[in-house]
């Protein structure tokens, strides 16, 4: 398990960035915590690596009028230890503890987490039932995508070559709302079976499909387990079937809808 | 008398028995935790090459051309190579023992020839100036394939439809069949009879450090020195030597640290006899270390079984006898040298183990698969024997309404009753199981969580208490391997000598794979000769140094290495009184060895420091009578051999919480209780008994090898494939009941496998325990909670 060879560069200005990522066979890299796995495993096999690791400006957390903003090079356990993400964004900071592991924590980051668009993974998520804004930039031009619209398919997302997501805002949360993360691993830190990324009336699927999978329920609980019934058909994993899944999906339904917890 | 020569393991002694029993950090942890180990892919030789292998994509198919062409043209390759130059270099093998009465499997290759038998065997080796290079030319070698029909489910094997190997006619491997007679007669006067089949899941042990090996030829002296990741460095130069043709002495297996093992580093590996040959053939050093998927593919997996048992008992709950049906399913080769048909033989021999009945009656087929091989893993047949006797056993006790530690009391062999033959053969020396019982209830307040459990019920909160009562085999008599013609040592020797400045250095051909072996050597020498632990400086893991011997397997590290030690020991002290003698003059009868130091036997007067002692034998023996020779150097071996085996016996007990909406199960609290002879080191005592538990767990609820029905492996990651962690894990309570064997002067019975043997059962009594209010049960390990659901019927 060696990586295939590759070059390195590591640019420290966006400009720099841009410039090299405009050869088509260069990957951007981050915390590597997905990356670099696949090279080793020869599943992927990029000519240029670049280093984003350098860039000004993307390891902020800010707390701005409406949003939170996010840089992409915020890792996880920054994110965990953040007060200002547990007072504001109180979904993400309920989700964090269950990404993968504590050394993980320490190098992966939201922003290679939510390129990656791995639909078991608790970010997109999150993002989604927070109605997240992603912001883009390419050498010459910057987008912000909600976050609906940000994830595609199964590991595809808008993001075009050449750009590079840059931050993601999240609203700050209201005392009204309510937010609920959930997820069923068998083991701690593992990709989850089936989670719930619950805000207000936002009910966000993880391992569900090709991507998060959003219901909108209100009220009546009944209801929403047959919507979710009729309308979740999550794929089969080496361990549990479709059906599992969705009964998991049932459990865990009721489960936020009978949890008590606010954002504040 | 010195302290270490009164007898150790005296019944109720109040003597000191110096380090002996006292938990001692070992002497290896720190050089570890600082980075500091040496395995095998820390060296770096002179002109070393890397070789990696191209492994079988189909689990049974015809290798129809092999090209290499491209490869070759790649810089930094410096060969690549097929099953047939390989063979050049390296005879086949076959994994047969004498004592297994009609055990067959065909030759096998260090690199397969004409056929693929599983999807991962390997057909092709690249050997390059790097690891990545040869990765690189692994993608540019071709191979055309015929896929074969694939034997994949061990009751199709069974049936044989489709053979396997076209020199054999069936698909069988091993059968036995054991039957002490009176079995029918048993059940038919039976007021109850129980039956249920329990399934197995096929694992793996998953070692920190992957299977690695560099081996270095050196034609000038037609010479091979092999640094391996292994247990058993004694086996393997023997290995080495009858299949690459090289003079046994002339081998040498140098095994430093070794990440973990469990097992899985005490088989001959054909990638690794590839490596070997390759080295001969290449006439330079050459590594290999399995990536980690490599090694789910590849290293030996365990388990698998199907196995019906069915008891017989009275309306009073007296086992009458056991019926056992079992199945299990080993790949397409019996691993070379020690079979793969011992696990299965185990599982015959241990089943219904701990109980009196005497009728007994049992069924063993063992069959050839397309999957990868399986062989000898932690606790070897045992966890499936105690899963299946203790899973009927429950089952028995609630059909009578008895409840389960009262129906074991009732049957497990009484603590008087020993010498005792088992009904399947095996003889036990002494054995403690209602002592075991006894702590284990208590220590785990059973009555008190019962009620608790009662209580929960009723708020809809589903708990479970499982028991798991258990024998376990260690320190294998030459009965295990040796008289089926394996050359495999069943004794072992430890050379200890006395060092100018009064240091002993211990030479052991038992091995450390982690476990802390060198640590409880050091104590028992420290104690035997009268030294204090820093003096004594342990080497183990080198066939160029070490006495002969067989190596870590079967619990026998203790016992068998540790009494070799305590042997040598004694004599070495004597032989130091005996010099002590001629520098005093005076009788040797009235000295003692205390601290370091020669004493007076009398007054504990200090009369001569081991140091000068060693100065005077070693640099100044002119002092010494003209007749007079000092020996500083002793070495003793040690085989037991009064009884087949020395088995261990213990109880565990499991509670968990099953969560019915979802199908998970919460560990609360796992007990242990064990009696494994003498403790020599209570630390690392229940460190073996915690990390066996937690690789029991592992079978229980998590560890499975998934194979597609055409014989792909699914989840040989370590995402997919799930390994217990530290989370996941119970509070696992251990104590200790101490009947030494009086085979031995240690006393030491053995502990590395009681762990593994018998947490499956308990987890699974438990999680039955918790759903029997719901009428729901499993009886196929792991439980999943997609099982679990299933057999509550939510899904």
């Amino acid at each position: 398990m060696k990586a295939p060879a590759f070059a390195y560069a590591k640019p420290s200005s966006l400009a720099a960035a841009f410039d090299l990522l405009a050869n088509p066979d260069a990957k951007a890299l981050a915390g590597g915590q997905s990356l670099i796995p696949s090279l080793n495993m020869r599943l992927s096999s990029p000519e240029l690596l670049v280093d984003i690791t350098g860039l000004p400006g993307l390891a902020e957390i800010k707390v701005l009028d409406d949003v939170v903003r996010i840089g992409a090079l915020v890792t996880h356990a920054r994110l965990e230890q953040s007060p200002e993400i547990k007072k504001h964004v109180p979904l993400l900071a309920q989700a964090v503890p269950h990404v993968a592991h504590a050394a993980i924590r320490n190098r992966g980051t939201i922003g290679g987490s939510l390129a990656l668009a791995d639909p078991a993974a608790e970010y997109p998520a999150c993002a989604v039932a927070l109605d997240a804004v992603f912001i883009i930039k390419n050498k010459t031009a910057e987008r912000r995508v909600k976050a609906e619209q940000f994830f595609k398919g199964l590991f595809e997302t808008d993001l075009k070559p050449g750009e590079l997501l840059i931050a993601v805002e999240f609203p700050i949360a209201a005392k009204s709302d309510r937010a609920v993360f959930l997820e069923l691993t068998r083991r701690h830190g593992d990709y989850a079976i089936i989670g719930l990324a619950m805000h207000n009336e936002r009910f966000v699927f993880l391992g569900a499909g090709d991507r998060p999978k959003l219901f909108l329920f209100q009220k009546d609980l009944q209801k929403a387990k047959e919507g979710l019934k009729a309308g979740l058909n999550p794929p089969a994993d080496l361990y549990n079937s479709s059906a599992t899944k969705r009964h998991l999906a049932g459990v865990l339904l009721e489960r936020a809808w009978n949890t008590n917890t606010t954002s504040r | 008398m010195g302290k270490a020569e009164l007898p150790l393991h005296a019944p109720g002694t109040k003597v000191d028995r110096g380090y002996i029993g006292q938990s001692v950090p070992r002497p290896n942890a720190k050089r570890l935790l600082q980075g500091r180990g040496t395995y095998v892919d820390d060296l770096k030789l002179p002109r070393l090459a890397h070789v990696v292998f191209y492994r079988s994509p189909h689990a049974h198919a015809k290798i129809k051309r092999l090209e290499f062409s491209a490869a070759l043209k790649l810089t930094g390759v410096i060969g690549v190579f097929s099953g047939k130059d390989v063979a050049e270099y390296c005879t086949p093998w076959v994994g047969v023992l004498a004592h297994l009465k009609g055990i067959k499997s065909p030759p096998q290759h260090a690199v397969a020839i004409d056929r693929a038998c599983w999807q991962g065997e390997a057909v092709a080796a690249v050997v390059a100036e790097t690891r990545a290079r040869a990765e690189d030319a692994l993608a540019l070698i071709e191979v055309e394939w015929e896929e074969l029909p694939a034997v994949i489910d061990m009751e199709d094997s069974l049936a044989g439809k489709k053979i396997i190997h076209n020199e054999f006619s069936d698909n069988i491997c091993f059968r036995r069949e054991h039957d002490t007679g009176g079995v029918d007669e048993a059940f038919a006067a039976a007021d109850v009879v129980v039956e249920e089949t329990f399934d197995f899941g096929r694992h793996t042990g998953v070692c920190l450090e992957m299977r690695s090996i560099l081996a270095d030829y050196n034609a000038a002296e037609h010479s091979l020195t092999v640094y391996h990741s292994t247990q058993a460095p004694h086996m393997m130069q023997d290995i080495f030597s009858r299949h690459l043709g090289i003079p046994e002495a002339s081998v040498r297996v140098i095994a430093r640290d070794v990440g973990g093992s469990f097992g899985i580093k005490v088989h001959v590996y054909p990638d690794e006899m590839a490596t070997a040959a390759l080295s001969v053939m290449l006439r330079r050093p050459v590594k290999f270390v399995a990536d980690r998927l490599e090694s789910f593919a590849t290293d030996i997996h365990a388990r698998e079984h199907k196995a019906k048992v069915r008891l017989a008992c009275t309306k009073a709950g007296e086992i009458l006898a056991f019926d056992l049906d079992d199945l299990t399913g080993i790949g397409p080769y019996s691993v070379y040298p020690r079979t793969s048909g011992i696990e299965g033989n185990q599982v015959v021999n241990l089943t219904g183990g701990p109980y009196k009945h005497q009728k007994y009656r049992a069924k063993l087929n063992v069959v050839f698969t397309n999957k990868n091989v399986t062989c000898q893993y932690r606790a070897v047949g045992h966890p499936i024997a105690v899963a299946l006797t203790e899973g009927i056993v429950d089952k028995a006790a609630a059909k009578i309404g008895m409840d389960p530690a009262e129906f074991r009391r009732k049957n497990l062999i009484p603590d008087d009753a020993y010498p005792y033959t088992f009904p399947s053969g095996v003889k036990f020396e002494k054995l403690s199981h209602h002592k075991c019982l006894d702590l284990l209830l208590e220590k785990m307040q059973y009555e008190q969580i019962r009620l608790e459990q009662i209580q929960l019920r009723k708020k809809g909160i589903y708990r479970g208490i499982g028991l798991a009562a258990m024998i376990e085999v260690t320190n294998p008599s030459p009965a295990f391997y040796g008289v089926g013609g394996a050359r495999i040592s069943a004794q072992d020797g430890a050379t200890l000598r006395l060092e100018p400045t009064g240091m002993v250095t211990v030479m052991c051909s038992v091995t450390e794979q982690g476990q802390g072996t060198e640590g409880i050597f050091a104590q028992i020498a420290a104690s035997a000769v009268g030294v204090s632990l820093e003096k004594i400086k342990v080497i183990t893991g080198d066939t160029g140094v070490t006495p002969y011997g067989g190596g870590t397997w079967a619990s026998r590290g203790a016992g068998i290495g540790g009494e070799a030690v305590l042997l040598s020991g004694r004599a070495l002290r004597a032989n130091i009184l005996e010099i002590a003698s001629k520098i005093l003059n005076v009788d040797k009868d009235t000295l003692d060895i205390e601290s370091n130091t020669v004493v007076s036997k009398l007054t504990q007067e200090k009369k001569l420091l081991l140091e000068e002692l060693g100065r005077v034998a070693y640099f100044r023996p002119d002092t010494l009578p003209m007749d007079f020779q000092a020996e500083l150097t002793v070495t003793r071996h040690y085989t037991p051999r009064q009884y087949g085996f020395t088995f261990t016996n213990g109880i565990q007990a499991s509670l968990v919480e099953v969560d019915t909406d979802t199908g998970f199960v919460k560990l609360l609290k796992h007990w242990c209780v064990e009696d494994s002879g003498t403790v020599i080191n209570p630390m690392l005592v229940d460190e073996q008994l915690r990390g066996g538990v937690v690789q029991g767990i592992g079978a229980a609820l998590f560890e499975e090898c998934l194979y597609s029905p055409e014989g792909q492996l699914l989840n040989g990651n370590m995402a997919d494939y799930l390994v217990p962690m530290s989370g996941e894990m119970p509070d696992i309570i251990c104590a200790h009941v101490e009947t030494p064997t009086m085979q031995s002067q240690l006393g030491a019975k053995g502990v590395g496998e009681a762990g593994t043997a018998g947490a499956p059962g308990a987890v699974m009594n438990a999680i039955n325990d918790a759903l029997a209010p719901l009428n729901a049960r499993v009886t196929a390990m792991p439980f999943t909670p997609e099982r679990i659901l299933k057999a509550l019927g939510r899904v």
